[in-house]
């Protein structure tokens, strides 16, 4: 097998693994939060949800029928030689997967309308790239992303001025006006700074990182759990039918310094099938799955 | 919390039964339509064209699945709702025009519709969205299917299904709604998340 192949066939089980398991922090969280939740009709919901997902995962079925539009992160090692042709190969492998797995077909033309049925199109799917500096890895993350979510992320190009307390305002009004459509429990990542779409982009990042993890820096991780329990507190429960504990699974925040005449806030909401799937590729032709178990 | 079972066709009366937080499951005929399969209803409607199937009495499915084509027949692999929201502009004209008298979707619809199901003695239910491998278990067989041109997301379903749900009644016939209701409550406790946060609206 050539090593092009090595990596399309990963980046395929990465995205069966993404579609039909939760990655473990995640269903351990839900099955938690249907335990401590009191307000019947979520709980039935959470209950539903956690079934479902078992389900998914002994039958390898998409646990949603939205299975997301293709976005991946690229972590290259700096010392990791072979990446030319790798915009390719994670098209190939994105078109493959709509069939293997199956997927659901979900790039759409914009301009003139029409699905182009296999996941692929223009700058889709979308691809984020990184270094890493001293690896001789390549890491890959499929993450493929639900709409009802994506439609409820916003955008606040604040007054420095508003300060702190604006930003939390508006994330909080986010929530509000996103109610039961992005599927909660939510997961919540904010992006502060940088500029319109590095908050947006460092926000969306924030999904990555494992739930009831806190942000290194004492004053963020404060943040991120005071608005974890003021999302809580909103009441909307899982699927907005009204609950004590199940609007947020978690909240996650970081930051880019910022212009002086801007303040920039991207809110990005994540459905509870919080889906997810890492890869790292070795030189040698070693695969290691992070999130998930090979059978 | 009443918990009732249906079977296609679903009448007025029937739905007049149901109070918000009420549960159903329906059995018989469901046929999925998002936001292109509304409008070109609407559209052929308006000229006068006839639809594939008659939608009188069928519940309406906001959900565009993943589905296996085997040989001929055409199997639904998941099948969990969409975000019903985006067909509050095309649900009061759908119902009026189309009789139909249950909606299934998830996470609520907006005035317009609460309006229009008041008007017109219908319901919206909600399905627990992404609980994609649950419906489907609820979903017999694909009995047809139209209008493909749309690609599979967005065309019409047509399904044979075996006490789906459970389906929460989220809009009854009488002008109420359980997620305007929760939405409203939360604004409410608005002044205490701002007293926790340091922040006032």
């Amino acid at each position: 097998m050539t090593f092009y192949q090595l990596i399309e066939d990963t980046t395929v089980k990465l995205l069966k693994f993404a579609a039909t398991q939760l990655p473990n922090d995640v269903s351990e969280a839900l099955k938690r939060m249907q335990e401590e939740e009191t307000s019947p009709p979520s709980k039935a919901a959470l209950s539903t949800i956690v079934d479902n997902f078992g389900i998914a995962e002994d039958t390898s079925t998409p646990m949603c029928q939205d299975t997301g539009i293709h976005i991946y992160y690229v972590n290259i090692g700096e010392n990791f030689p072979k990446v030319l042709g790798i915009a390719d190969i994670l098209r190939k492998a994105s078109a493959r997967a709509t069939k293997e797995v199956p997927l659901r077909p979900n790039a759409v033309n914009p301009i003139v309308g029409g699905n182009s049925g296999d996941n692929t199109g223009n700058h889709i799917p979308f691809i984020n790239y990184d270094f890493i500096p001293g690896a001789d890895y390549l890491e890959i993350t499929a993450f493929p992303k639900g709409g009802g979510s994506e439609n409820m992320c916003a955008l606040g190009m604040l007054k420095p001025g508003q300060g702190i307390a604006g930003i939390k305002k508006f994330v909080i009004d986010t929530i509000l006006n996103a109610g039961g459509q992005p599927c909660p429990p939510v997961i919540v990542g904010v992006g502060i700074g940088g500029g319109a779409d590095i908050a947006l982009k460092i926000g969306k990042k924030q999904l990555m990182r494992p739930l009831g993890e806190r942000h290194p820096d004492p004053e963020i991780a404060k943040l991120e759990e005071d608005l974890l329990k003021a999302i809580n507190m909103t009441g909307f429960g899982s699927m907005g039918l009204g609950g004590e504990v199940s609007t947020a699974l978690d909240v996650k925040i970081d930051y880019a310094h910022r212009h002086p005449a801007s303040l920039p806030v991207g809110v990005a909401i994540q459905c509870w099938a919080a889906r997810r799937a890492t890869a790292r590729i070795y030189q040698d032709g070693r695969v290691e799955f992070l999130t998930h178990k090979e059978e | 919390m009443a918990e009732y079972h249906f079977n296609t066709p679903i009448t007025k009366e029937d739905v007049q039964k149901l109070r918000i937080g009420d549960v159903i499951y329906v059995t018989g005929t469901v046929f999925t339509a998002r936001d292109e399969a509304h409008e070109r209803a609407l559209e052929m409607a308006e000229k006068g064209e006839s639809m594939p199937i008659d939608f009188e009495g069928l519940a309406v499915y906001h959900c565009g699945p993943v589905v296996r084509q085997v040989g001929e027949q055409w199997e639904i692999v998941a099948a969990g709702p969409t975000t019903s929201t985006r067909m509050d502009i095309f649900e009061r004209e759908f119902i009026e025009t189309f009789g139909v008298n249950v909606v299934i979707g998830k996470g609520g619809m907006g005035p317009r519709t609460v309006k229009a199901m008041e008007e017109f003695k219908a319901v919206y239910t909600a399905f627990v969205g992404g609980a994609a491998v649950v419906a489907a278990k609820g979903i017999k067989r694909v009995k047809e299917v139209h209008w493909l041109d749309l690609g599979t997301p967005e065309c019409l379903w047509v399904l044979d299904v075996e006490k789906f749900g459970p389906l929460i009644v989220g809009i009854d016939s009488y002008g109420q709604s359980l997620f305007q209701n929760v939405a409203d409550k939360a604004k409410e406790k608005l002044p205490q998340i701002g007293e926790f946060l340091g922040v006032t609206w």
